[in-house]
């Protein structure tokens, strides 16, 4: 007769285990990527239209200095680039979180909570898995631009990673944030107006950060206080074998704050015991 | 373990042999233990001081019209909302204290489909089991066991958006046994489906606690899903109103049947298609 044991010590979780659901959320984040297309073409269509046309137009209305990480004077679009790679990742972490609601909403995020590992390890999981798909966009990107004389060192495709795996934690955990308040699809389409477009112009991204302060010094300091703009310049200086230290520290500082308020925010006895039931009341 | 036959040829499957069901080695502990819990949504009281029991190796019916609180009582045990007063247990382990060891006992059919229709079958039961951290090969075997003991292995490759409702029902019962729980819980599971599919889901379930010893929670508000030897719960506006053998909540009604019973518990009136 066999056996099982239903009670008793509890027996915790292994390394195995814990690496075997993390893979499992990555690949299944992966093959839902691969079979929206048109998630993918958009993602990478909305930066190449920044890339092909505005700063094509912009090029001659703003000067670029030589200012670091750049040693020579250089085009617009190459002073774009790493922001649009941010606003790649900014996109995906916002759509990532619209996915959680959309589960939500659909019930698919039950399957994931009810897993029995520790949920803010579910969380983190369902993050990386997130900014693993927007690596993908990111170096999608990248090879298009190459053609478009955006010619980083080749060390710098190397050295943009870690960066780019920072800046994609930060942006999805603060997505994941902001989704925890919102209780419908309909509502996140207003916050997607509020966070992502005055996070991307009111940023490193489009223009040298002097250039601001020139015109108004307090939207210079509005822009040093975002943190997509430090998001930018680690990427910036990333994809050319730099470090930009303040900016390091504060995408970190701010993984880990917007880390733990979505993982404190989808506790249930916190974030989502507040709200109604979900999916079928009965 | 033992494997059942495909739902569709349950009928014709001998009694299983008693030796191959798993028995519970801590005796006396219920697979489910429900004690006092309340809920409320701001002002709104969804459940009121709920207590009740689910035996391992029994069929309990949880009977309520829409909005008794069902998928909320659901919600509880399964983490999905924190529980504000009471306690809950899944064989002995407090949901709220030790969620990992109460959840690794449990499988739930969620009543909204939570498949994802663009993966495959495999796919999506792969997805479950790594959740569960069950390794990539343990997690193959069982699913191409799973998917063959439910009458879909032909359609492993196929996506979840092509099966009929009764397919992706049958689909989600595999995929929450796919990490061999020992109580199972299922809110309204039939709902939307046909005559046959409904016949199919319930008859496959409760050959699961008969053969594999499962303790089923199955919520519903139709009367004719509950046999005579069930276990029933009456769940109205948040409480429990009766609770027992389904023989004795009858009698003790002074009814001679479940429908007749529930309206007088409730003063409900009861809907044509034997609906609570």
């Amino acid at each position: 007769m066999s056996s099982i044991t239903t009670r008793g010590a509890p027996r915790g979780f292994s390394f195995q285990e814990y690496m075997t659901c993390l893979t499992g959320i990555v690949w299944r984040e992966g093959l839902r990527f691969l079979h929206q297309r048109e998630r993918f073409v958009s993602a990478l269509v909305r930066p190449l239209v920044w890339l092909f046309i505005f700063a094509a137009g912009f090029r001659q209305v703003l000067g670029i200095s030589i200012i670091p990480p750049y040693e020579t004077y250089i085009l617009y679009e190459v002073f774009i680039a790493p922001g649009l790679m941010a606003m790649i990742q900014l996109f995906n972490g916002m759509q990532s979180s619209l996915s959680m609601v959309y589960d939500r909403e659909m019930g698919n995020m039950r399957t994931l909570l009810v897993s029995p590992l520790p949920r803010g390890f579910l969380l983190f999981c369902k993050l990386l898995a997130g900014t693993a798909v927007s690596l993908l966009q990111v170096y999608a990107f990248l090879l298009i631009a190459w053609f478009w004389d955006i010619t980083p060192p080749p060390i710098g495709y190397l050295t943009v990673l870690p960066a780019l795996i920072l800046s994609g934690l930060m942006l999805g955990s603060l997505g994941m944030l902001i989704s925890s308040g919102i209780k419908q699809l309909e509502s996140f389409a207003g916050v997607m107006n509020f966070v992502i477009f005055p996070m991307f112009f009111a940023s490193s991204a489009l223009y040298p950060l002097w250039r601001v302060q020139e015109g108004s010094p307090y939207l210079y300091y509005l822009c040093e206080a975002n943190p997509f703009t430090h998001a930018v310049e680690l990427i910036r200086f990333a994809l050319y074998g730099q470090i930009n230290w303040v900016s390091l520290a504060v995408v970190a500082s701010c993984t880990i704050v917007f880390m733990i308020g979505a993982i404190y925010a989808y506790d249930p006895s916190r974030g989502l015991a507040r709200r109604g039931p979900a999916g079928g009341e009965g | 373990m033992t494997s059942p036959a495909p739902i569709a040829e349950h009928r014709e499957t001998p009694r299983p042999d008693p030796a191959a069901i798993p028995t519970i080695t801590s005796s006396g502990v219920a697979a489910l233990s429900i004690d006092s819990v309340s809920h409320a949504y701001g002002p709104r009281r969804a459940l009121m001081d709920v207590s009740f029991n689910v035996q391992p190796a029994s069929f309990t019916a949880l009977l309520g019209l829409n909005g008794a609180g069902k998928s909320t009582l659901f919600s509880l045990i399964t983490r999905l909302f924190g529980i504000q007063s009471g306690r809950a247990s899944i064989f002995g382990h407090d949901i709220s204290k030790n969620p990992g060891e109460a959840l690794r006992l449990l499988g739930v059919v969620f009543q909204p489909r939570t498949l994802d229709l663009d993966l495959s079958l495999t796919q999506n039961l792969l997805y479950h089991a790594a959740l569960h951290g069950i390794s990539r090969r343990e997690a193959a075997t069982r699913t191409a066991e799973l998917l063959g003991r439910i009458g879909l292995a032909e359609r492993a490759g196929s996506k979840v958006r092509d099966l009929s409702g009764g397919q992706m029902r049958r689909l989600e019962i595999a995929r929450a046994l796919l990490h061999r729980p020992r109580l199972l819980l299922l809110d309204e599971p039939t709902v939307g489906l046909d005559v046959k599919a409904r016949a199919d889901i319930i008859s496959h379930v409760r050959q699961l606690v008969t053969e594999q010893g499962i303790g089923v929670l199955w919520a519903t508000h139709l009367f004719d899903e509950i046999m005579p030897g069930d276990d029933l719960v009456v769940l109205h506006q948040g409480k429990v109103l009766a609770q027992g053998p389904m023989s004795l909540v009858v009698a003790e009604a002074g009814a001679q049947d479940v429908n007749t019973a529930f309206m007088r518990l409730t003063g409900a009136q009861t809907m044509p298609g034997g609906g609570a």
